[in-house]
């Protein structure tokens, strides 16, 4: 437990650190684009196509699962739209961005570490932790922008596997992607979002900034990241969920 | 000139700096030797402030450290160049925009005066045809000469050298020795070297403190350690068969 809490403190700090003036915005202005080319447009690909098939999935099995005749073929394209929207797109695909933005931002640092990179960056005066985090900060702001596209697809995925599968017509989808729509829920998985934003982008900087060791150690930290982003995703979509969505 | 008095330095119970004081001179090559485990690279990483001393003094040219500001620490910090013992480039960054980084961060020179201040520099430590080049482009050899560069590129008053020779050829290490020795001299810049090769020692060694167990055991110059009758000096610099003879040489010569 006291070794959580220091881990903790420790993360606040370098919260603080992170927070501090940039040295020269014109250099943190060229760090933020790389960092939104690694970490949102390097991730366009894999996020498309997992949002695309996942919502494929989602389709079907509703529909294999719709055995009463009383309920509505309608329901598949609700249920669908439900699911991408509030938890596929923001959780699911946050849990897979831990594992491959994730890894990426604690590798990259870890590595920079091992190789006295970041001792290079701190004896020339230069804030490291403001110079490698930052921009990663700022970058996944436009996290939701791969999120909303991720929920576009997901819903096309489940459009096209439903209505090319047999499961269900156009109309009976479309309908029920329109049924009982409550655009809070939008809101809703956008906050969580970009909550979830703000631990990618932290929590695998803390492990790759903090790490002690070489090229294993490496590897270690980007586990025990994964680990811990995935862990602190879980936890925080739970409390959104029941601050924002309970009565 | 940076002089340093009576620095401690310990990690949990062991205490690897043990109350060590000098001074390193301005224009000349100091260098900190000893065995693996006696504290130069602990030393040397107080000196650049990476540890904090527990007790004692560093002060370069009248500036102690431990008592400037923020915005003093960091101005010293920019007269700071340290070469490391694996380079440390950055690998994102090719040739040029490595030696240029110091100057993107903190001058407010524009880009064409930048890139006319690192092909110059890159000139100066033979590096041609290298700028577009990532780290991982180039040889072991180039990759200190880029790492020498970018420690130049801003002037510094103070060059940090942490075994600029681990990895080299003998050749390629004489000639970073030479290129060091060089600059500080052309620059008169207060350069310390972290070493344990011998051969740099007889060849670039103006200044030479001995380090034992964390504690300050001789210091002298190159010419110094051939007289000298420390016995953990002695016992460092003949466990290599090379020196013995020399060192016998040397007696009969003087006979």
């Amino acid at each position: 437990m006291l070794k959580i809490l220091t881990h903790l403190g420790k993360y606040f700090l370098m919260l603080k650190e992170v927070f501090n003036k940039p040295l020269k915005w014109s250099a943190m202005k060229v760090l933020i684009f790389k960092e939104i080319d690694d970490l949102i447009i390097g991730s366009l690909g894999i996020v498309g196509f997992i949002s695309f098939f996942v919502g494929g999935v989602v389709s079907i099995q509703t529909a294999l699962n719709l055995t009463n005749p009383l309920i509505p073929k309608d329901l598949i394209g609700f249920a669908t739209r439900q699911s991408v929207i509030l938890e596929f797109a923001p959780t699911f695909i946050s849990v897979i961005m831990a594992g491959k933005v994730g890894s990426f931002i604690t590798s990259s640092i870890g590595t920079m570490r091992v190789t006295e990179q970041i001792d290079a960056l701190e004896v020339m005066g230069v804030n490291s932790l403001n110079y490698l985090v930052f921009p990663k900060i700022i970058a996944m702001l436009f996290y939701p922008f791969l999120i909303g596209l991720s929920m576009f697809l997901g819903i096309l995925g489940g459009w096209m596997a439903g209505v090319y599968g047999g499961f269900s017509n156009s109309e009976d989808f479309i309908r029920g992607i329109q049924t009982n729509f409550i655009p809070f829920h939008i809101t809703y998985a956008f906050i969580k979002t970009l909550v979830f934003a703000f631990l990618l982008a932290t929590i695998p900087s803390y492990h790759g900034f903090y790490m002690k060791g070489g090229a294993l150690e490496v590897g270690k930290a980007s586990t025990v990241s994964f680990v811990w982003t995935s862990v602190a995703i879980i936890l925080f979509n739970y409390i959104l969920t029941q601050l924002l969505l309970s009565k | 000139m940076i002089e340093i008095k009576n620095i401690e330095k310990s990690f949990g119970d062991t205490q690897v700096l043990k109350g060590i004081s000098t001074i390193f001179e301005t224009g000349k090559t100091n260098l900190i030797i000893g065995q693996s485990g006696s504290g130069k690279t602990v030393l040397l990483k107080s000196l650049l402030g990476i540890h904090t001393p527990d007790k004692g003094t560093i002060s370069f040219d009248g500036r102690i450290y431990s008592e400037l500001n923020t915005n003093e620490k960091r101005t010293l910090r920019t007269e700071i160049g340290m070469v490391f013992q694996g380079s440390a480039l950055f690998d994102s960054m090719t040739v040029e925009e490595n030696v240029g980084f110091p100057l993107t961060m903190f001058s407010n020179k524009t880009k064409d005066e930048i890139k006319e201040r690192v092909d110059f520099v890159l000139k100066r430590v033979n590096l041609i045809d290298a700028n577009s080049k990532k780290p991982s482009e180039i040889s072991g050899g180039m990759q200190k000469r880029v790492a020498i560069a970018r420690a130049i590129v801003n002037n510094p008053k103070y060059l940090f050298c942490d075994e600029p020779n681990s990895g080299l050829d003998p050749k390629t290490a004489i000639v970073i020795d030479n290129l060091i020795k060089e600059i500080t001299e052309e620059y008169n810049i207060t350069t310390v070297i972290n070493t344990h090769d011998m051969n740099s020692v007889m060849e670039i060694g103006q200044k030479i403190i001995f380090l034992k167990e964390g504690i300050l055991a001789w210091e002298g110059t190159k010419k110094d350690i051939f007289k000298t009758d420390n016995e953990a000096i002695v016992d460092f610099v003949y466990s290599s068969n090379l020196f013995k003879k020399i060192r016998k040489a040397q007696n009969k010569e003087d006979k």
